[in-house]
């Protein structure tokens, strides 16, 4: 069925409004929507690494999730989403129950580039029958905007900080999609909050109802830690989209696919100018250092699109 | 008619799981309690048991998919050594808050650094605060019945906590011992079937679990989670009655061997009390009054009944293997001296470290200890309280 938006915005909300995430940010709407994707007779369990998801739509005695939901640590919400999808699988094989459950594990950047690396690629190689999202804001935020393997090269972070000597982060981003993707798992995703929400809806529907381990790396920006005006979310995404920095693409089976390829591939600046956190590259002797987030990004697409096959 | 065998202690935790048939286990390899998870793995192969079996990548990851089994509503079990436990420390104290009745069989090894494979308590005892029951064993048999009763212990609706039953690294987990196994059918009848209250795969009423809890409510919640423990004593007595019944093997906190007329005594536990018994025997034969205490439930920590049972001993030893580090003795004399005060004054109390890093413990050693306990009774002298037994220099 062809995708439409207001037939899916009135399928029922399965992360309730009342939750205390910040106005403007994105991992909600990323949440809302990868739930959306569920059969509203599949019956869920939703996990959280600790982070600002966790913190702020459960804090006792509230929860703003009504599927069952598990958070156990920083660090293994890959590993504790396995053994509850053990556990089905195996009341299920001794006949205790019958009911059809999905399993969709959270994480932020810093519980799944960093800390939770480990517990998600254990999750992701015993192949599991259960989707990972890992709503990547760049930086440890719940901590209060500390980089990670996940924070773009030269972000001004409170750990990287831009000083005199250093223009913020030293290191580029890690690329955990195709990390992820090398782990040769059924199902592999790099969205975030385009327009209509068709492309996350449309990957979060097929890596649930893929059988087997899928994983999808959604941007999914903090208007606290990127500095950019909290109304502009959806046109900060758009932007990451329209400058390539964040391509939308899957891999089924190993097979990559672009799924989508901007008419006009925007100038990086277009993207970084209206973050705060990339406001010091914006002067005469920074320069340089814009121009290597272009030559960077550029390389990085061309190697996207090879791998795609659309290069020709 | 019980089952007669020659196991391992390894092997014989391995059997108990597999007569137990829980819905899953997690584990990571790790000497020496690596062969528990080898056995089971066949078992599962052999289609001997229904488990889910989740290899996991670390003991991290296996003490978090555990905890996400059992709150999904699966039986639960895994195996651990040393820096395997240490490295599941984050987990074990969720999982006891959680109040989920995991069952772990902890193999004890010496814990790094130096790297040392073989025996001593640091591993859990440096747990012991982690909000676990702990269940240590002499022999291959007691850590089989332990394990069997930790179950019961550890889903009985007034305590609903995780229990760990502990064995000695090599000494009992490799050396094989006749022991007495129970059929399938009546360990299946005794531990019964897991049924949660609230689960996370129960549709009918979808729960939450692991919030973040502020302090206008986590204080109850810890206040709870000791209550749970305080009620695990009574538990632990009545579980112990009924398996009693059913094999005619006597559990209780802790083991009395010699003790009631005992003037000098020791306080140890798991499998050097089998080394110890011996000495007291000789001491017993030349008209020695001494005694043992071995402790099987270290936690709850029985002090009231402790106290009670030492109290007309002159002089005491606690054995420990593990340092604490404290500087003035380890983990097991300070929980004995702190029940004896108030309770039972003026016993001389020794606290000795021996073993550490799978140093043999020889009856000489233990000698020694009694030895010192006689001149200490004959002498009314006490010296250095904190002292090194079997330990060069």
């Amino acid at each position: 069925m062809a995708y439409n938006l207001k037939q899916v915005m009135n399928k029922p909300d399965r992360l309730t409004g009342g939750h205390r995430m910040c106005a403007g940010c994105g991992a909600p709407v990323t949440v809302r929507t990868v739930l959306r994707a569920l059969k509203p007779e599949d019956h869920a369990v939703c996990c959280s690494a600790t982070g600002c998801l966790e913190v702020s739509t459960f804090l006792y005695p509230y929860t703003a999730w009504k599927d069952s939901f598990i958070h156990t640590a920083f660090e293994c919400a890959g590993a504790t989403m396995s053994g509850v999808e053990a556990a089905y699988t195996a009341l299920r094989r001794k006949g205790r129950m019958d009911e059809s459950y999905k399993f969709v594990a959270f994480g932020g950047d810093g519980g799944t580039y960093d800390i939770g690396l480990q517990s998600l690629s254990g999750a992701m190689e015993r192949g599991h029958d259960m989707v990972y999202v890992c709503y990547d804001n760049e930086a440890y935020m719940n901590t209060g905007i500390q980089r990670s393997s996940g924070t773009p090269r030269y972000a001004d972070t409170t750990t990287s900080p831009k000083g005199t000597e250093m223009p913020g982060k030293m290191q580029y981003k890690k690329d955990l999609t195709g990390v992820m993707a090398a782990h040769r798992i059924p199902y592999v995703a790099q969205t975030t909050l385009t327009s209509n929400f068709k492309d996350l809806y449309e990957k979060a529907e097929k890596a649930i109802y893929t059988k087997g381990p899928a994983f999808m790396n959604v941007l999914s920006p903090c208007p606290r830690g990127w500095r950019y005006n909290t109304p502009d979310l959806m046109e900060i995404c758009k932007l990451a989209v329209d400058t390539c920095i964040w391509p939308l693409y899957e891999v089924e089976d190993g097979k990559w696919k672009l799924n989508y390829k901007p008419k006009k591939k925007l100038p990086v600046t277009e993207y970084l100018e209206p973050q705060g956190r990339f406001k010091h590259l914006f002067t005469d002797e920074n320069k340089n250092l814009i121009n290597n987030i272009q030559e960077d990004i550029d390389r990085k697409w061309l190697e996207l699109l090879k791998k795609c096959g659309e290069d020709n | 008619m019980s089952i007669r065998e020659r196991l391992s202690g390894n092997e014989a935790i391995a059997v108990a799981m597999r007569q137990i048939n829980p819905d899953v286990v997690a584990a990571f390899p790790i000497t020496p309690s690596t062969e528990i998870p080898q056995y089971f793995s066949q078992f599962v192969a052999n289609g001997q048991v229904q488990t889910e079996f989740v290899a996991v990548e670390s003991e991290h990851s296996a003490m978090s998919a555990c905890i996400g089994a059992q709150a999904a509503g699966a039986r639960t079990m895994t195996a651990t050594s040393a820096n395997g436990l240490a490295l599941m420390w984050e987990m074990l104290y969720i999982a006891s808050a959680m109040k989920l009745p995991i069952t772990l069989s902890c193999v004890n090894r010496a814990l790094s650094g130096p790297l040392n494979i073989h025996n001593d308590h640091g591993d859990s005892m440096g747990a012991r605060d982690s909000g676990w029951i702990q269940l240590y064993s002499e022999t291959n048999q007691e850590a089989y019945d332990n394990l069997l009763q930790a179950i019961r212990i550890a889903e009985h609706k007034d305590v609903q906590l995780p229990v760990m039953v502990c064995q000695d690294g090599f000494i009992t987990s490799h050396a094989v011992e006749n022991i007495e196994l129970l059929e399938d059918d009546k360990v299946k009848g005794f531990v019964g079937e897991y049924k949660p209250e609230h689960y996370l795969l129960n549709h009918k009423e979808p729960i939450a679990v692991g919030p973040l809890d502020l302090p206008v409510h986590c204080f109850e919640h810890k206040r709870e989670q000791a209550q749970s423990i305080i009620n695990s004593k009574k538990v632990i007595l009545e579980v112990a009655k009924e398996f009693e019944k059913l094999t005619g093997r006597k559990y209780e906190y802790f083991e009395k061997y010699n003790l009631d007329d005992a003037e000098i005594a020791i306080v140890i536990i798991n499998s050097s009390a089998g080394t110890a018994k011996t000495v007291v025997d000789k001491l017993r034969d030349n008209n020695i009054k001494a005694g043992l205490l071995k402790i099987r439930m270290f936690r709850p920590f029985p002090a009231d009944e402790i106290a009670e049972a030492l109290k007309n001993v002159k002089a005491l030893a606690v054995m420990d293997k593990a340092e604490s580090y404290s500087a003035v003795g380890g983990p097991v004399g300070a929980e004995v001296k702190s029940a004896l005060y108030g309770k039972a004054d003026g016993i001389k109390v020794l606290n000795y470290i021996y073993g550490l890093g799978g140093r043999d413990v020889r009856t000489d050693d233990i000698e020694e200890v009694y030895n010192s306990l006689m001149d200490t009774v004959k002498t009314d002298k006490i010296g250095e309280t904190y002292r090194y037994v079997g330990v060069r220099g």
